[in-house]
């Protein structure tokens, strides 16, 4: 994590580049597209739409949904903002995986079968792909997602290892997405349970050596909806789409409300 | 209609907005409005770093930032802003520190710094390490330490609000000397909550605009889909000028064909580019910084190798980023996420293969015009009381014609915090303006117009077309002809845009509604962006005129200032009216822009 001691060499003015840089045109293919719709505005019940349409290489799903509600139809709705897999506005299921649509390529699905796209589950479905993060939102705010020192603060930056700034990088990854807590069935049928994402978040306070709160965030944890739900069914490390390892993580704070005095 | 009342609204909740809240929150009764979730904003896109002279890794003092910045931004900055900008840096790094964010850290533990372009050492020597940084995810970072703290102070967010119209009140004031002049006093916003089509009004003592750009402008852009320059329509179109439109950046390494971001990080870790014939051309065009000169002249670099033949692949369109002689073990533990980026989205394997990328749309410097105190301002010199913006949206101005890497998280920290403390004091003192009678008519009558309309225009391809326009006319070559051809298509959409037919006639969730709603700000912005770019017969920054391919420092030495005005015609456009502004200087003289 550090700064290298020596400089990299400078790099050659010039060199052969191989031919092989870039691909020729960008191949183009068909995909059927089947949404999961609902709009409680004007039926009280859920249904399939599916479109065929074409499209390219290096298309992801989310440029799919586009495609139908940019020229098609205009209804369908989803949330997504920065279209590379960092806002984490566009979570959804899409055969049957919880992953951002901006990061999903199609090229990397088997179009020859439609490919299915669902909200993701566990949340109220407020319209087509839209769900309520409301009771998302809640649990991340009471582990306390942010940092508690009480000591006095130095007139610089407090001093933290580049080690001791590891241990809790992982998990400075979550994008707030919901991919992993709306993947594990636990969350499914106990609404209450805390959920993955609020746990990472969690561990990546209670392993920041600057923090004070740890034992606070461990007291809220212990609850029975906290960590001890927690099934390992590794459904969250396989939903994340910022290669959190969330199960890891989980278990490294089960681990600690078991080892730190309470 | 339902009518809130807060002493501060807070118009965004990316950096600069919740920056400003976590000052004003804990000062004043603080609602923020933001159109997405807090966390979703694009300031945590920003990848590489955030400039502050802390000198934690070799010498650095706030004086070499300031240079560079007005260097940097080539001349056109005001320099008292930069000033305060490079001075502030410092403190505002260590409070984000304080506030949990997770710095790099060198090997005794402190902020650990590293190389970004145009941030040099003693006024231009060499390239100094003044980046601090998390990664290649420092936007992300802040952004989640401000959410963080914006949680701990509990800021009361309206989450998915979308705000159409900024209300503000004129008054006849009488000078000293007789003469009078009409001020305008703010009185809130109207917004539309998305879950359900409701129009709310919030009055406020104090609003904070912090919305952000206008990349959805272009066709090849690093900005988010929601970028749609929202914050600046609104208060061109309540009579507030923006200054230095013209002015845009754009980001050297997009992916190719993409625009999605490669952070300046990969050459400050070492990245180099080359030409279809592996050559390393910056040595060319800057050779005493070579790939680490400012954004503008790398991009216009590249942009020429690919005008002159020697851009890379099928189509020789892009050129290459060229990583394969670091190693990989720093390759992954500096730029981890831009690396993924080149793997997922064109599968290219950056430690074995260079990387195709063009220049890509990326920071407006321009916006809505405010003092240091982050205080919107009528004209040259009158504040409108009670308004404030921060951040992109913004024009302070410490940008000039070309935003140095860095500079922009520096920006909505040390701004947002002014704009944070400055609404709060006001609000302290002043009294709620009377709401204008029917707040919401303006609001309610366009969106109930779309509603009804079967003029069977489609938002997609008005602007579809208004993107690839402005991509070919508007980008980092300009000229008399190409601006003209922009203008006379935007005239055309902007007509057509009376005829907007929307499908979702629903009330929750209406994303088809308000799509429609942000063309409306993109294309008036599009043709602000364009007009101002016509008057400017020069070259400056980003931008850049083929036919007038000097800067001219005594004809053009002013910000541009461009004011809706249905009154006025000027270089056969109508609507608007173009004025300057004076630059201001403290000590640096103008010299010409070397690297």
């Amino acid at each position: 994590m550090s700064t290298p001691t020596t400089e990299a060499a400078e790099p050659a003015s010039k060199i052969d580049l191989a031919q092989s840089t870039g691909g020729g045109e960008v191949p183009s293919f068909d995909v059927t597209l089947q949404v999961r719709r609902y709009d409680p505005e004007f039926s009280d019940d859920a249904r399939w739409d599916e479109w065929t349409i074409t499209m390219y290489g290096t298309d992801r799903v989310l440029d799919a949904l586009h495609k139908v509600k940019w020229e098609i139809d205009g209804s369908l709705t989803f949330r997504r903002s920065c279209a590379h897999g960092v806002c984490g506005s566009d979570a959804m299921r899409i055969n049957g995986r919880n992953r951002l649509a901006c990061k999903v390529l199609l090229k990397d699905l088997d179009t020859s079968k439609p490919i299915l796209v669902e909200p993701i589950k566990g949340l109220p479905v407020e319209k087509d792909l839209i769900v309520d993060m409301e009771p998302f939102f809640q649990s991340y705010r009471e582990i306390m997602p942010f940092m508690v020192n009480n000591s006095p603060a130095p007139t610089g930056e407090r001093i933290q290892s580049p080690e001791e700034r590891e241990r809790f990088d992982d998990t400075t990854k979550c994008i707030l997405c919901a991919a992993c807590t709306s993947s594990c069935p636990v969350f499914w049928t106990d609404g209450q349970y805390f959920g993955p994402a609020a746990i990472v978040n969690a561990h990546r306070f209670i392993f920041d050596s600057r923090d004070d709160a740890g034992d606070m965030r461990l007291e809220v944890l212990n609850d029975k909806e906290g960590v001890w739900r927690c099934r390992t069914t590794f459904n969250c490390t396989d939903a994340c789409p910022r290669g959190i390892e969330v199960t890891k993580a989980i278990q490294e704070v089960k681990r600690a409300v078991l080892t730190r005095s309470m | 209609m339902q009518v809130h009342k807060y002493d501060v609204v807070i118009v965004g909740a990316g950096g600069a907005g919740m920056r400003a809240a976590i000052e004003s929150g804990q000062r004043a009764h603080t609602a923020v409005l933001t159109k997405l979730y807090p966390t979703r904003s694009h300031t945590g896109a920003a990848q590489g770093g955030m400039c502050a002279a802390l000198a934690n890794v070799e010498e650095d003092n706030w004086e070499w930032h300031t240079f560079d910045t007005v260097k940097g931004g080539d001349y056109l900055v005001d320099q008292d802003a930069a000033e305060v900008m490079a001075k502030e840096a410092i403190d505002a790094v260590l409070d984000l520190e304080k506030m949990g964010l997770p710095f790099n850290r060198t090997p005794e533990g402190k902020i650990d710094q590293r190389r970004f372009g145009g941030h040099t050492r003693d006024h231009g020597k060499a390239a100094v390490r003044r980046a601090c940084y998390a990664a290649d995810r420092t936007g992300h970072m802040i952004l989640q330490t401000l959410y963080q703290n914006c949680v701990k102070h509990n800021v009361e967010f309206y989450n998915e609000y979308y705000v159409l119209d900024l209300l503000t009140v004129d008054e006849e004031v009488t000078r000293e000397d007789g003469t009078t002049y009409t001020q305008k006093k703010t009185a809130g916003v109207v917004s539309y909550d998305l879950a359900n089509g409701e129009i709310h009004v919030f009055q406020a003592k104090s609003v904070v605009f912090a919305t952000g750009g206008l990349g959805k402008i272009f066709k090849t852009t690093s900005n988010a889909h929601t970028l749609t320059a929202d914050g600046m329509a609104l208060a061109y179109r309540a009579g507030i000028p923006l200054e230095d439109m013209e002015f845009v950046q754009f980001h050297p390494t997009g992916l190719a064909g993409l625009g999605i971001l490669l952070s300046e990080a990969a050459r400050g870790e070492g990245g180099i580019l080359r030409n279809s014939e592996g050559e390393r051309f910056m040595e060319r065009y800057a050779p005493t910084i070579k790939d680490l000169a400012p954004r503008d002249i790398v991009a216009r670099s590249m942009a020429n190798e690919v005008r002159e033949g020697r851009g890379a692949g099928p189509n020789k369109d892009y050129v290459l980023l060229d990583l394969t002689h670091l190693e990989p073990a720093h390759i992954d533990a500096k730029l981890p996420d831009i690396t993924e980026f080149a793997r997922t989205y064109l599968g290219v394997e950056p430690y074995t293969e260079p990387v195709p990328v063009f220049p890509t749309c990326h920071y407006a410097m321009g916006g809505v015009p405010t003092t240091v105190k982050s205080e919107v301002l009528q004209d040259n010199d009158t504040i409108v009381p009670g308004l404030f913006a921060a951040g992109e949206v913004a024009c302070v101005s410490v940008h000039g014609s070309n935003r140095l890497g860095t500079n922009s998280l520096l920006d909505i920290n040390v701004f947002g915090k002014r704009a944070g403390l400055a609404a709060a004091e006001y609000a302290a003192t002043a009294e709620f303006v009377e709401l204008p009678e029917n707040p919401t008519a303006f609001t309610e009558n366009q969106l109930n117009a779309m509603r009804a309309s079967t003029g069977g225009e489609r938002v997609s391809t008005l602007r579809s077309e208004l993107q690839e326009t402005m991509d070919a006319n508007m980008q980092v070559f300009r000229s008399e002809d190409t601006i003209k051809e922009a203008l006379a298509v935007i005239a055309d959409l902007r007509e057509r845009y009376k005829g907007v037919q929307i499908q979702d006639k629903g009330k929750r969730f209406n994303l088809d509604l308000l799509e429609a709603v942000e063309l409306g700000f993109l294309l008036d912005m599009a043709e602000v962006m364009t007009v101002a770019a016509l008057h400017r017969k020069e070259s400056r920054g980003g931008h850049y005129r083929e036919d007038f391919p000097e800067r001219d420092d005594e004809n053009f030495m002013l910000h541009s200032m461009m004011y809706l005005d249905t009154e006025s015609s000027t270089e056969g456009t109508h609507g608007i009216r173009a004025d300057t502004k004076p630059v201001v200087f403290t000590r640096y003289e103008p010299m010409e822009r070397k690297y």
